[in-house]
């Protein structure tokens, strides 16, 4: 049998993490083996849709000349959910629609497949149609390598950076992940659905490449997560993000719940006519701190969704610019420990402290209650109905009966929810520490 | 159709791969039938089960979290208190195994590189 392939890295998975760090190792002249399982990088990838790609300007200057995204987001909506009733805080700006940008929408499997081709052009071998299906290990068990799923597939590095996944088989087996607790985990669940550019421009009230991400609070039926409508081109990505163990627990089908968010009022002029182009589901990381793994090895550093960089706060949902970061810090940590001739956990402990020094740690650290907060069950099922009955009792017109005050109002509708005062309190409390 | 012939790992020629068009079904508003919903996405089906469930075990469950949370709908209860289980259309997403309440129902793992589903490119 022939001596396995050596390599000074190998990257698992092709996604934003893995593609960024094999851009940079590949970049100081190291040989770099990205391996994809997919039949091409980006096309076992889903997300709701929007991507802040910030970060690529010191890899990628100018990115977004080249980067194949939808359209520009220049309109945020906040939007809460009754069964009848809807509160939309709406916000819009052109500065996000002219260099240098802030998010965009853009499919996966394009925007993946993009950013692996620049790793395949700064020197990276990229290897799709091949699964890691597991750790090799050497002295002391210091992890040495991947065992992928061809005939004599052992591929040999002397480091090996997990960009494996939400589900990080890899990061399990080397023994780098917290016991697994499906209370930690949603379930995004989205249609693509067809409508012509200028009907998506006039129901949103956009042109050119301005595009609009609305997340949507109380859509999901009696399920805690959250839902969300974005414009593409000539597409809209509709879809819930649905907390595991809530799903598990009722009666409704994923599809099901999409297709109540789909009729209602506030939403079916919006979507109604399209046809679906495709329907797709992926595991999200949503606890932030509470699930991250530990992210080095002995041979091993962990990146990406493999290491829960996921970040689920209400007002804020990003994911794959924590990914795309991750990987940076990764390969540059793997580097220095190349250079120094030491690749134990010790030697790679530059990944972490990069991590702590920048947003992707700091961001996860201020927002760490923000996850339970925002899947709360008042959150979640109470507040909106609260917010949308006080509106509703504002603005109604009771001639001949005189307007109530704004105070008065919100405590008769909190009484009639049964919301305790001192629960509106503590998490008015816990929202101004998590959010301030 | 295989976009990307499985390159020897020493190759000098890397595969990118490129999307296939089409293949899916597509109908209109309003409610599509699962099947048709489902029939939009891509799968590449290798002869091979990646995720095997041993009915025996659940037999023994009575919660059935897959049955309602599986995104694609790929769990299925019998009339004699069985699961009736297909792989085909899985989008590897994972849910399943971290609902199932039963030790060793499920047995969980990636398709074959290359196979399985496969989103769709612009």
């Amino acid at each position: 049998m022939a001596e396995p392939p050596r390599y000074d890295a190998v990257v698992v998975g092709a996604g934003p993490a893995g593609s960024c760090a094999a851009t940079v190792l590949a970049r100081a002249g190291k040989s770099v083996l990205l391996l994809e399982r997919g039949p091409f990088a980006g096309s076992k990838n889903m997300y709701g849709g929007v991507v802040y790609p910030r970060i690529l300007d010191g890899l990628h200057p100018q990115w977004w000349e080249e980067a194949p995204i939808q359209r520009w987001v220049t309109r945020r909506s906040t939007m809460m959910l009754t069964p009848t009733q809807a509160v939309t805080v709406d916000f819009r700006t052109q500065a996000w629609g002219r260099p240098p940008y802030n998010g965009a929408t853009a499919y996966r499997p394009d925007f993946d497949h993009w950013l692996a081709g620049k790793a395949e052009a700064d020197g990276a071998r990229l290897v799709c149609s091949t699964t890691a299906t597991g750790v090799l290990r050497g002295d002391r068990g210091r992890i040495v390598g991947v065992r992928t799923d061809r005939p004599d597939g052992d591929v040999l590095a002397d480091v090996t950076i997990a960009c494996d996944g939400v589900n990080s088989f890899l990061a399990k087996e080397a023994g780098l992940h917290r016991p697994v607790d499906a209370h930690h985990y949603t379930v995004g669940v989205k249609e693509t659905i067809a409508l012509p550019k200028a009907v998506i421009d006039e129901r949103f009230g956009v042109r050119d490449r301005d595009g609009v991400d609305i997340e949507i609070v109380g859509g999901t039926g009696g399920v805690n997560g959250g839902a969300f409508l974005y414009t593409n081109l000539d597409t809209l990505s509709v879809g819930v993000v649905l907390a595991l163990t809530k799903l598990a627990a009722q009666q409704r089908r994923p599809e099901e719940i999409i297709a109540d968010l789909k009729e209602h009022p506030a939403i079916a002029p919006l979507v109604e006519g399209g046809e679906v182009k495709e329907y797709s589901a992926h595991l999200i990381p949503e606890a932030g701190m509470a699930m991250m793994p530990q992210m080095t090895g002995d041979g091993m550093l962990v990146a990406g969704d493999a290491a829960a960089l996921c970040l689920a706060a209400g007002i804020w949902l990003e994911g794959v610019n924590f990914a795309m970061a991750s990987g940076i810090y990764a390969a540059e940590a793997a580097l220095e420990a190349l250079a120094a001739g030491d690749v134990s956990h010790t030697g790679l402990a530059g990944y972490e402290r990069r991590m702590r020094d920048s947003f992707v740690l700091r961001d996860h650290r201020k927002l760490r209650r923000a996850p339970g907060l925002v899947l709360s069950d008042r959150v979640q099922h109470r507040y909106p109905q609260l917010v949308a009955d006080t509106l509703e009792s504002m603005f109604r017109v009771d001639n001949p009966a005189p307007k109530p005050g704004l105070r008065r109002i919100v405590t008769r509708e909190r009484k009639r929810l049964g919301i305790r005062r001192r629960d509106l309190l503590r998490d008015a409390i816990t929202g101004a520490r998590t959010f301030g | 159709m295989r976009e990307s012939p499985r390159s020897e790992l020493t190759d000098s020629v890397a595969h990118t791969g490129e999307e296939r068009v089409g293949g899916g079904r597509i109908d209109s508003w309003p409610a599509l039938a699962f099947e048709d919903l489902i029939g939009s996405t891509r799968f590449d089906v290798h002869e091979r089960a990646h995720i095997v469930v041993d009915g025996d075990v659940c037999r023994d469950c009575s919660t059935r979290a897959c049955v309602v949370a599986c995104p694609a709908n790929l769990f299925v209860p019998t009339a004699d208190g069985g699961i009736l289980f297909n792989y085909e259309q899985c989008f590897e997403c994972g849910t399943c195994y971290l609902v199932c309440n039963q030790e060793g129902a499920i047995s969980w793992s990636y398709p074959e590189g290359g196979y399985g589903v496969v989103f769709r490119r612009t």
